[in-house]
């Protein structure tokens, strides 16, 4: 199975089981896809079992419950508990709107392992508005109480983005009385509702040199009790990250309806059918399918990434950005200061430099609808 | 407000949320935390079998030395640095 630009497949080590697309929140840069998943659409309890052990038989050892918001899913603590018979690293990625005593005693004596908490900014009302929720940010500062009484890891996840980024440090000290031993700063990805709502949301330099700076220092000074993970976002970087550790190589992704995709966005790009897990195991997919092979490797690469040494370190960077930026999904990531795209991400700054922030709100589908209301 | 530092006397264990298995299909020992994964170099294996919460740094480190017969000074510096890395990277705790 082995020729140049090909190696072997290994076995992936991360799944993420998107369970649900529903979510209480409508947060603008929602990785969800635009066509959101409707409830009736979702796979049931017994198919998501045994996509737990199609996994761990295939040597996934980390599964990342997420959605939509994984607690609308009455099954919840059910599929924890099977992941962890399985012998799987569970995971939960929550808003925490729907986080009671009760359903976290059930999470913790399924064997959950961790919980990562979404924030959408250090003050309230801003917090709120970006969620599309009044009232969110008490109730995820109750559930992050909760994991914490419960003696769970807490990681809380910052999303980031110019109408909260000059609040990092106010949003570094609130993870820290949350009781959170990590946080993670992440920068919204543009693809999907992020890029729908791009103008409103990219920073600015002088934004994000302030903000690097703010966790330089906070990482010195809270060494030991606070781990702080930040990458400097695609759209001012001067080369691509290795998205999700290359195409097919280190994750899979099970939407609501059981599609089985190399990442969250991949549905973006035209031209590849996706397998569902229906039709066939994991296994067979990962190995097999002709979407998970189309951007494996080097081979896929145009001469630019082929012939650069970093093509197995970046692996090309990311397909969805290169589709959404250039039409082509196999041009290099425009986010390589190589790539002849490059100046795309400076047009897109500018862009943003004169935009307002009224965005879109995540929705299913229908008449999409602009921000209520700005807080001044 | 910061972790200790690491001395002979010193006993660790592994954090809540730190989880060291052997796995079966790549017959590999894994070190597995929330959002990250460590597949520990033999050395590293060797030294976080004997993390139990009960055996100090100075066991391990004698442990060590007679299993790979190897100067004592030379173990100790790295087996220090690595746990005092470890437990600044809260994968080990006191």
């Amino acid at each position: 199975m082995t020729s140049p630009g090909r190696p072997p497949v290994e076995p992936p080590l991360a799944l993420l089981a998107e369970l649900t697309h529903r979510c209480p929140l409508r947060c603008p840069y929602c990785s969800n896809p635009l066509a959101l998943e409707r409830a009736g659409a979702e796979l049931d309890t017994e198919t998501w079992r045994r996509v737990l052990d199609e996994a761990r038989a295939m040597g996934v050892l980390q599964v990342h419950f997420s959605g939509g918001e994984p607690l609308a899913r009455r099954d919840l603590a059910a599929l924890v508990g099977h992941a962890t018979k399985a012998g799987l690293y569970s995971n939960l990625i929550t808003s925490g709107i729907g986080l009671d005593a009760a359903r976290m005693a059930a999470l913790a004596e399924a064997g959950l392992e961790h919980v990562q908490l979404s924030l959408q900014d250090a003050d309230p009302a801003r917090g709120d508005r970006i969620a599309g929720l009044a009232g969110a940010q008490a109730q995820k500062r109750q559930a992050a109480g909760l994991v914490i009484e419960a003696g769970l890891p807490l990681t809380v996840n910052a999303v980031v983005h110019r109408q909260n980024l000059d609040r990092l440090g106010d949003m570094i000290e609130l993870a820290l009385a949350l009781g959170a031993d990590r946080l993670e700063v992440a920068h919204v990805q543009y693809y999907g509702w992020g890029l729908h709502n791009r103008a409103a949301l990219l920073p600015s330099r002088e934004q994000l040199d302030r903000a690097t700076a703010d966790v330089e220092a906070a990482r010195a000074r809270l060494k030991g009790v606070l781990t702080i993970d930040y990458v400097v976002p695609d759209y001012y970087a001067r080369r691509p990250k290795a998205c999700m550790g290359g195409w097919g190589r280190r994750f899979l992704n099970v939407t609501p309806s059981g599609t089985v995709l190399p990442c969250h966005a991949a549905e973006t790009l035209p031209g590849l059918r996706f397998p569902n897990v229906v039709e066939a195991s994991l296994a067979a997919i990962w190995l097999q399918d002709p979407a998970f092979e189309r951007f494996r490797g080097t081979a896929w690469m145009p001469d630019l990434c082929r012939s650069c040494e970093r093509r197995e370190i970046d692996w090309g960077g990311c397909r969805c950005q290169a589709f959404a930026l250039t039409g082509d999904a196999a041009r290099a990531d425009p986010a390589c200061a190589l790539s002849p795209d490059h100046a795309l991400l400076a047009e897109a700054r500018g862009e943003a430099a004169n935009a307002g922030p009224d965005f879109v709100y995540r929705q299913y589908s229908g008449a999409a609808r602009r921000t209520p209301e700005i807080i001044a | 407000m910061s972790s200790g530092k690491v001395a002979g006397g010193t006993v660790l264990r592994f954090a809540a949320h730190a989880k060291f298995r052997f796995d079966e299909v790549r017959q590999a020992w894994i070190l597995l935390m929330p959002e990250r994964l460590l597949l520990p170099d033999e050395q590293a294996v060797a030294v976080l079998q004997l993390v139990d919460g009960d055996r100090d740094a100075d066991v391990i480190i004698d442990a060590l030395c007679a299993a790979y017969q190897a100067p004592r000074d030379v173990v100790a510096g790295d087996v220090l640095a690595m746990l005092q890395d470890l437990l600044d990277k809260k994968v080990l705790r006191e």
